[in-house]
C-alpha cells in the first residue's frame, strides 16, 4: 500500500470546508482572512449536501469541517450525516468551545469519522491566555474525554510558537492523558490574522532547533502508542512546503459563502478570479475557474526553480507566501535557501517582541 | 521477521472507528481512509483488510488466504504480519 500521492493525482482527494467565520476563541494566529464572511452569506444545508456529492463524484475521500468554529452551526448534525450520505470520510476540526455533549452524540450517530480539538498549551492559564477565552482549555479536555466515551479517535493539534515551544513535551503528555491517538505540532504559518502578530509569535532560531530535536525523539519514545505528525517552521526552513501539494491537485476549499478557493489563503493574492458552487458545479470549478488554472503545474516557475530538481516535489513552494513576501506571487517562495529574497525571510525570523497580542476579535 | 513480532494466533484483527474500507468509483480502487491519511490497497491489502472485521482470528485469516489464493502459509503469514504491523504502530489497526 502508498500513502497518499500514488493515488491517482490531479482528481482532488480532499475538501476543507469552512462551515463558518464565527468562532468564539480569539487566536493571535488565526489564519483566516482579515475580512470574514458573515453569518447571513453562509450556505444552507442543501448547498452543502449538494457540494459533498459533487465533490465525491470528482474523487474527493476526505472532508473536513472547519471553520471558524464549525458547531456555532446548529444544523452540523445534518452536515456531517450528508457528507457520510456522499460517501466522505468525515473529519470534524474543532476549538473544543461550543461543542455540547449533546451535540457530540449527534455528530457520532450522524456518522462522524473524527474529530480534532485544538489546544493552545499543557498549562491552562496559558492556553487560555493564547486563545483569548477563559475557561476554554477546561471545555477542550471535558470535550475530548467525551469524544473518547463515544469510541471516536482523537487528534489533538498544537499550534506551536514563542509562548508554549517549550513544552511542546508536556504537551504531547496532555494529548496522551487524553487518549489521543494522533498530535500534530504545526508551528504557526504566517497568513492572515496571523501576520499582524508575527513578531510576538516568532520563536527564535534556537528555540526551533531545540523543538526540532525533541520532537524526533518524542516521536521515538512514544512509537506505537501515538502517531506525530509535525509541520515544520517555514521561516526556519531550508526548503519550502509544497503548497497544498500542489496548486489545484490535491485539494480544494469552498469558503463558508461558497466561493471555492485551491486553498484557504488564495483569496490573499489579488487579481485570482474564483467561481461560487452557487453558480457552477464543483467540477467545473476545479476543471475551469481561472484561480485553479492561475498556478498549475511548475511552467510558470522563475529560476532558481525552473531547472531544480524538486520542482515537482515543493512546486516552488506557497504562492501565497512569495506574494506576502515578495509582491510577486509566481516568484520562489523565499522561505527557500535558493531564492534571491530568502534575506526577506531570515530578517523577519530574528523580530520577536514581548508586546501583548492582538487578538482576533 | 523476529518473535518478537509475530501476531498471536487467536488475535482478532479490527480496524477502528474512524478507520474504513471503501471504494471509490471516482479513484478506481479501494482506499483506507483514516484520519489526515489515505492509503490505497492494491488487491492483496484488500483481501487482507476486509477480512479484519474483529471477528475472525489472525490463524482463520492466513488460513482462508492461503486456500482461497492456493499459496504457502507461511509466505502469506509474513505478509498478513507486515501489513497489519505496519497499520498497528500507526494506530490504524487493533490486534
Amino acid at each position: 500500500m502508498a500513502e497518499n500521492g500514488s493515488v491517482a493525482t490531479h482528481k482532488p482527494l480532499g475538501l476543507l470546508a469552512e462551515l463558518t467565520h464565527r468562532c468564539p476563541l480569539g487566536c493571535p494566529y488565526c489564519s483566516n482572512p482579515l475580512a470574514l464572511e458573515k453569518r447571513e452569506d453562509e450556505l444552507d444545508t442543501a448547498t452543502w449536501a449538494r457540494v459533498f456529492g459533487e465533490a465525491a463524484a470528482l474523487g474527493v475521500l476526505q472532508c473536513h469541517l472547519s471553520g471558524g468554529e464549525p458547531a456555532a452551526r446548529r444544523d452540523l448534525p445534518e452536515i456531517v450525516a450528508s457528507a457520510r450520505e456522499a460517501g466522505l470520510y468525515t473529519n470534524l476540526i474543532t476549538s473544543g468551545v461550543g461543542v455540547t455533549t449533546r451535540t457530540i452524540r449527534d455528530l457520532w450517530e450522524a456518522g462522524l469519522d473524527h474529530v480534532q480539538i485544538s489546544i493552545q498549551d499543557s498549562d491552562a492559564v496559558s492556553s487560555d491566555r493564547i486563545a483569548g477565552y477563559r475557561g476554554a482549555f477546561a471545555r477542550k479536555c471535558a470535550l475530548a474525554a467525551e469524544v473518547k466515551r463515544l469510541g471516536l479517535p482523537l487528534t489533538v493539534n498544537l499550534v506551536i510558537h514563542r509562548a508554549n515551544i517549550e513544552r511542546i513535551g508536556a504537551m504531547v503528555d496532555l494529548a496522551l492523558s487524553l487518549q489521543a491517538t494522533r498530535v500534530e505540532i504545526a508551528h504557526v504559518q504566517y497568513y492572515g490574522w496571523a501576520l499582524k502578530n508575527r513578531a510576538a509569535l516568532m520563536p527564535t532560531r534556537e528555540q526551533v532547533a531545540r523543538a526540532t530535536t525533541e520532537v524526533e525523539a518524542l516521536r521515538q519514545r512514544h512509537h506505537g502508542k501515538i502517531v506525530i505528525d509535525a509541520v515544520v517552521p517555514d521561516y526556519h526552513a531550508r526548503y519550502p512546503k509544497p503548497c497544498v501539494g500542489g496548486w489545484g491537485r490535491r485539494s480544494l476549499n469552498v469558503t463558508p459563502s461558497g466561493k471555492v478557493l485551491p486553498c484557504h489563503a488564495a483569496e490573499s493574492i489579488p487579481g485570482l478570479e474564483f467561481w461560487n458552487v452557487r453558480d457552477h458545479s464543483l467540477a467545473d470549478i476545479w476543471i475551469g475557474s481561472p484561480a485553479f488554472n492561475a498556478f498549475r503545474g511548475t511552467d510558470f516557475l522563475p529560476e532558481p526553480c525552473a531547472s531544480c530538481e524538486r520542482r515537482e516535489a515543493d512546486f516552488g513552494g506557497c504562492r501565497c507566501q512569495a506574494f506576502a513576501l515578495t509582491g510577486d506571487a509566481r516568484a520562489t517562495d523565499p522561505v527557500c535557501h535558493l531564492s534571491p529574497r530568502h534575506d526577506l525571510v531570515t530578517e523577519l525570523a530574528a523580530v520577536q517582541t514581548d508586546e501583548p497580542y492582538q487578538y482576533r476579535r | 521477521m523476529t518473535e518478537a513480532n509475530a501476531i498471536a494466533p487467536d488475535a482478532k484483527p479490527r480496524l477502528p472507528r474512524g478507520v474504513r474500507l471503501t471504494h471509490s468509483e471516482a479513484q478506481g480502487g479501494w482506499v483506507l481512509l483514516a484520519p489526515e491519511r489515505i492509503f490505497k490497497a492494491d488487491a492483496i491489502a484488500h483481501e487482507i483488510l476486509k477480512r479484519c472485521t474483529g471477528e475472525v482470528t489472525f490463524q482463520a485469516i492466513v488460513d482462508d488466504l492461503a486456500a482461497t489464493f492456493n499459496a504457502p502459509r507461511e509466505r502469506i503469514s509474513a505478509d498478513v504480519t507486515a501489513l497489519l504491523h505496519g497499520l498497528a504502530d500507526k494506530k490504524l489497526l487493533e490486534l
